[in-house]
């Protein structure tokens, strides 16, 4: 039954940043709010936005934002009239949707029919190339005569790709440049499918040069209305993660840009698409773009649409679940501008982007206005658990070029200041700086091609590092260090540059730092700078330094204009110095916080240096740990399924002597 | 509160030759300062290191929390005396913080004579413990001394405050609940080697420290045995065996761990509950005072501009204003907890007397600290004075200041003279701590009116004979006696002789008075009660 009264009430099946953006728009339309949220997110920032909470159950996502049947309830007894699923967990889950529609409860997205077509790869291929939508062509047939695929090819176009049917890894796999080629490398990726997986069998693919990852936000109603609010460029993905996407998706002639927006619509209606979805195209160099599969739900890069259409997505969304028309006709929805998001992640770039867990002690983020956005579900003194997306924030700005968006992202990259984890913000300070992205030369491997230039460490120098250290350092109590008829002075151990530091501070009307090396001369660095609060400025070989700064423990986190820079303080006095060190060389550690999913010893087990010990998951990730040396496993000290903090000695290995 | 509108013209030419020549003197001090604190010279250091040992400064840096302020008592002492160097006295004594607690560090310097104790080294030893008794310091000796200098024996070891004194002090500090930690990094022979068996907890550096009260040679001569001085009094020995150490340490830096991690298990006890402000700095830069006070101590200064370049904020609410002027009496507040200041503007008169007995009654029953800036020619002299009883004026503010138990801090920033040192709580009257500049003088009378006094004297002596005094002959006499006034007034021969906790650079004069004050608050506030004044 269709309502046209607007919904009273929603509940929010998930958490984070994204039912933080849902509660925002339904508190402004006046509607309830309820938030659900699981032990480990009892104090998060959805769960104090919303006007009610209710919990859910265990931290591990199976345990709560996956329990279709919970939420159900929870929204029963609450009486929500709605439920928003945000996206992930249980956005695209069409038991869900049927569960919903059961209970009487509005789900807001496409119906199980439109969630099981898209859900499927293959239907939903054949749906839009029924629907006239164009895929990536090739041959998948069981007509292996080298005639016929030449023929095949010939008809596809070069270049294409040759792979063997049960192929893996690059093998069987060839790149035809032209026809002439084409028998001979037909020839040797059936081989070598014969040989690796005793299949000679192949199939034709056209090749995708640097292809560009292009969608299109579409709108539907259940009205028998569809939009398209224009088109976002998210080419720049790292292991086919989104982390920087842009509206509208740069250099596409206005004839593209129509061509693929209207097959968008066509392809959602063929399926009676309802509310937010997003059709992903790959888009050849040559201008050529092919359907790879659509999404039934918000993306978590919607607000770049929003920013260049003027429009609250969620709000249509809200507005469509309650039966209305679409807000707007094709013919009134105007682009205006550029808008760019950076997914500000939990996880170092420069340890294969593996994920960092932790608590944010400190978090700065860039001054807001109607041009920077920050979407995010978590505040100062949050934890970032193994649990679920790393994911901190997005970024959004608006201007009114390309050129102007991108300098206004790095700029507010530069003052999203966050210690207690480790972040992706430099990485995508460069990524939004690097040439090939300024002149838009995207393609999805635009990451991969440059990691030489990106995945590297802020680099501020050395002199600039100590110096900026030293000012962050000096109390604000008048008589610090104070010597009599002397300099005052400070002490401190540093670790700049992979190396500790012994700097004696002399604090005057200017500063001296002599610093102690071993095996290398002293050095003298003579500086002026002040400090006020967390801000410093640093003069130094005529040169002005501004940075803040953070310090948790001995940690001492610097942003500068270069990047965030993290100096380990070693005082003087490390006071555990009598009770010993933490571990010995055979404990095995766990690298961060999370879950053991395997363990391949058992005690009393020899093992060679190099063999996988144990499986450590945290954030979707798996994290093997390999013998540093060889010798026998004496104790294991979890089970599997066990969950381990950082650090928690796992295993020890009774190394053998050399 | 009223603000001290302190305007001086920086671009004077009185204020550039004041300042120059108060330059000339901070310098001089610096550099006399940084003579000393390389100890013993490079050739003693060298061997020290070589020894695998930390130089005592580096240990004292080592010892105390990041960024902690040391207030160095004494860094003259012995200066000029013996007929050699003895930098510092061969011992480091000083107030910093260790664990957040204000506490006295007391150290041997091994490279000075072997940190053998002459007269001036007990005498700095002495008034450490002493300072740390006043103010409820808890103790930490960094033990590296062969014990008393032999040859000074007799200065050292018989009397009342020598040698056996450090002991006594020990045991009554001991017993009064103030920390007492001993860290043996090297020698501790004889008398030495009880600083550790008096102490709370004792640590040894293993190869480095030794204890015991006869040494090998000695040992060998009274009775034949021959030992190793690492089994006679070794950390295994003393840590395994006899229990004279309680803490084994692999090296210094270990063992000054393990004294702060001793600091760490000692309670921190109530001190004074004197409430606190947020600090303000002075209105005007300190470095003014140079130009404002300069050297010459026969030119007079308002000591307002110099208060004003102390106190927070330049704040000050004078007591007693319009009434004995020359004695500038009233509260302010000084890194944010409140004093009282007594501070001389000309020589005291009975006016003046009875307004600072007035005033330091007031901080007694307020129990605000007391802060005298001592520049003092003496109370005035002559009939009319003697006769409206100046004496007894006098009698009161010196009974005033005897029994005061406030905390105390005396600076001496010009001259200090006669009795007018006892009304403005010179050395005798126990202040926490006093110090000097280097531009002041301290005798019993100034040079000039000595000699005036002795000439005079000569002269009236040979008149009664019938005989004249020369012009040659009171020239003869006059002159020694301004040199020896000259030389034994000035602040190096003072510091030199413990007569104070030190010189200090006038411009670090709020630094050093902040932390002496905060150090004074480790003592419970104590009730004053005066004796009898002379009505």
């Amino acid at each position: 039954m269709i309502k046209n009264d607007m919904l009273k009430s929603v509940l929010i099946a998930n958490r984070g940043e994204i039912a933080c953006r849902v509660i925002s728009t339904a508190r402004k339309m006046g509607i309830r709010t309820i938030a659900v949220y699981s032990d480990a997110d009892a104090q998060a920032l959805h769960v104090k936005q919303a006007d009610e909470a209710w919990h859910l159950g265990g931290a591990a996502a199976a345990d709560s934002y996956l329990r279709a049947d919970k939420i159900l309830a929870i929204a029963q007894q609450a009486g929500a009239e709605s439920i928003h699923p945000g996206y992930g967990f249980l956005s695209e889950n069409a038991e869900f949707v049927a569960a919903c529609q059961a209970a009487g409860i509005a789900f807001i997205g496409p119906d199980t029919h439109a969630i099981e077509q898209m859900g499927s790869k293959s239907a939903a291929k054949i749906i839009m190339t029924d629907a006239g939508i164009p895929l990536v062509p090739g041959y998948h047939g069981d007509n292996q005569d080298p005639d016929f695929l030449q023929q095949q090819a010939d008809s596809m176009g070069y270049p294409l790709l040759i792979k063997a049917v049960a192929g893996g890894g690059g093998k069987g796999m060839r790149v035809v440049e032209n026809s002439a080629e084409f028998k001979t490398q037909l020839a040797g990726a059936s081989r070598e499918g014969k040989a690796s997986f005793s299949n000679p069998d192949v199939l034709l693919e056209r090749y995708l040069v640097q292809p560009r990852h292009v969608e299109v936000q579409v709108f539907c109603d259940r009205h028998g209305n569809g939009v398209y609010l224009g088109d976002r460029d998210c080419s720049a993905q790292r292991r086919h993660q989104k982390v920087i996407e842009e509206a509208p998706a740069p250099g596409l002639s206005d004839q593209l840009r129509k061509a693929m927006g209207e097959a968008a619509v066509s392809s959602a209606k063929a399926i009676q698409y309802v509310g937010a979805g997003t059709v992903e195209f790959l888009l050849d160099s040559d201008g050529s773009f092919f359907f790879m599969e659509m999404n039934t739900r918000l993306q978590v890069e919607h607000p770049v649409t929003e920013m260049v259409t003027g429009q609250d997505l969620v709000a249509w969304q809200l507005k469509v679940a309650s039966g209305q028309q679409l807000p707007l006709q094709q013919a009134d929805i105007k682009l205006q501008g550029h808008s760019c998001e950076a997914r500000i992640y939990a996880e170092d770039p420069l340890q294969d982007f593996q994920p960092s867990t932790g608590t944010i002690n400190y978090l700065q983020q860039p001054a807001t206005s109607e041009h920077v956005r920050v979407d995010t579900g978590v505040i100062e003194g949050d934890a970032i658990s193994p649990f679920y997306d790393p994911m901190i924030a997005k970024l959004i700005v608006f201007a009114e070029d390309r050129e102007q968006a991108l300098a206004k992202l790095d700029r507010s990259l530069a003052d999203y200041h966050l210690q207690g984890i480790s972040t992706n913000i430099d990485f995508l300070r460069r990524l939004a700086t690097l040439d090939d992205f300024a002149k838009a030369d995207l393609h999805t491997g635009i990451i991969e091609q440059h990691q030489d230039t990106l995945l590297v460490p802020a680099s501020l120098d050395a002199a600039t590092t100590l110096a900026l250290t030293c000012l962050a350092q000096i109390p604000q109590a008048g008589n610090a260090g104070m010597r009599l008829g002397q300099a005052s002075m400070l002490n401190l151990t540093a670790n700049i540059g992979a190396e500790d530091l012994r700097i004696n501070l002399q604090m005057s009307t200017s500063y001296t730092a002599t610093v102690t090396q071993t095996d290398a001369e002293d050095q003298v660095i003579n500086f002026t700078g002040q400090r006020n609060g967390n801000q410093l400025s640093l003069q130094l070989d005529g040169k002005t330094t501004y940075a803040s700064f953070y310090q948790h423990g001995l940690e001492l986190s610097l942003f500068t204009a270069a990047g965030k820079v993290q100096v380990n303080l070693k005082q003087a006095h490390v006071d555990d110095y009598a009770q010993g060190g933490a571990g010995t060389e055979g404990d095995i550690v766990a690298p961060m916080n999370g879950s053991l999913i395997a363990c391949m010893v058992e005690a009393n087990q020899q093992v060679q240096e190099g063999d996988a010990l144990l499986v450590v998951e945290a954030m979707k990730m798996e994290h093997t740990i390999y013998a540093p040396s060889a010798g026998t496993v004496t104790e294991i000290y979890y089970q599997v399924g066990d969950l381990v903090a950082a650090d928690a000695q796992l295993l020890h290995l009774e190394v053998e002597e050399a | 509160m009223a603000t001290l509108n302190s305007q001086v013209n920086s671009q004077s030419a009185e204020f550039k030759a004041k300042a120059e020549a108060m330059q000339a003197v901070v310098a001089d001090l610096q550099w006399q300062i940084s003579k000393v604190n390389s100890g013993g010279g490079e050739k003693y250091q060298a061997k020290h290191l070589a020894r695998g040992k930390l130089l005592p400064r580096q240990r004292i840096e080592q010892l105390l929390d990041f960024a902690s302020p040391f207030l160095e008592l004494s860094q003259l002492a012995a200066h000029g005396m013996y007929g050699m160097d003895i930098p510092s006295a061969g011992i480091i004594c000083g107030v910093g913080l260790v664990q957040g607690r204000h506490c006295m560090i007391i150290a041997n310097d091994a490279t000075v004579k072997g940190g053998t104790y002459f007269p001036m080294t007990v005498k700095k030893h002495l008034r450490a413990q002493e300072i740390a008794q006043q103010n409820n310091l808890p103790c930490i000796y960094l033990v590296d001394s062969g014990g008393a200098n032999l040859p000074q024996q007799d200065e050292v070891f018989p009397d009342k405050q020598h040698f056996g004194r450090i002991f006594f002090n020990q045991a009554n500090m001991s017993a009064m609940g103030i920390p007492q930690i001993a860290v043996v990094m090297g020698s501790c022979t004889a008398g030495g080697a009880y600083v550790p068996a008096m102490a709370d907890e004792s640590i040894i550096v293993k190869q480095q420290g030794t204890i015991f009260l006869a040494g090998p040679p000695l040992v060998k001569a009274a009775t034949g045995e021959e030992v190793s001085a690492e089994e006679l009094g070794g950390a295994d020995t003393h840590c395994r065996t006899s229990g004279v150490a309680d803490h084994y340490a692999e090296d210094d830096e270990h063992a000054l761990l393990i004294a702060r991690q001793c600091l760490a298990n000692c309670p921190q006890t109530s001190g004074n509950s004197l409430a606190r402000k947020d600090s303000l700095p002075p209105r005007h830069p300190a470095e003014e005072i140079y130009g404002i006070v300069g050297t010459d101590l026969r030119k007079p200064f308002d000591v307002r501009d110099v208060i004003a370049r102390v106190v927070d904020d330049s704040q000050f609410d004078e007591f007693k204003a319009l009434y004995g002027t020359t004695l500038v009496c009233g509260f302010a507040h000084l890194d944010g907890y409140p004093i009282g200041i007594v501070a001389n503007n000309g020589v005291l008169f009975s006016e003046s007397a009875q307004k600072g007995a007035h005033f330091i009654e007031l901080c007694c029953q307020r129990n605000i600290p007391l802060v005298f800036l001592q520049n003092i020619t003496g109370f005035m002299v002559g009939k009319k004075y003697e006769a409206e009883g100046i004496a007894k004026h006098g009698a009161k503010m010196v009974m005033a200041v005897a029994c005061a138990k406030v905390p105390k801090f005396t600076i001496l920033i010009g001259g200090s003279y006669g009795a007018g040192n006892y009304g403005m709580c010179g050395r005798a009257y126990e202040p926490n701590f006093m110090w000097m500049w280097p531009n002041s003088r301290i005798s019993v009378m100034g040079g000039e009116q000595a000699a005036g006094v002795l000439t005079q004297v000569k002269r009236d002596q040979l008149a009664a004979r019938g005989e004249a005094f020369s012009a040659e002959d009171e020239a003869a006499m006059r002159d020694p006696v301004l040199a020896q006034y000259e030389e034994q007034g000035h602040p190096y021969y003072a510091s030199a002789r413990l007569w104070d906790d030190g010189i200090i650079d006038p411009a670090q004069t709020r630094d050093v008075l902040s932390m002496a004050l905060q150090a004074s608050l480790n003592k419970p506030e104590q009730e004053t009660r005066f004796g009898v004044f002379r009505m």
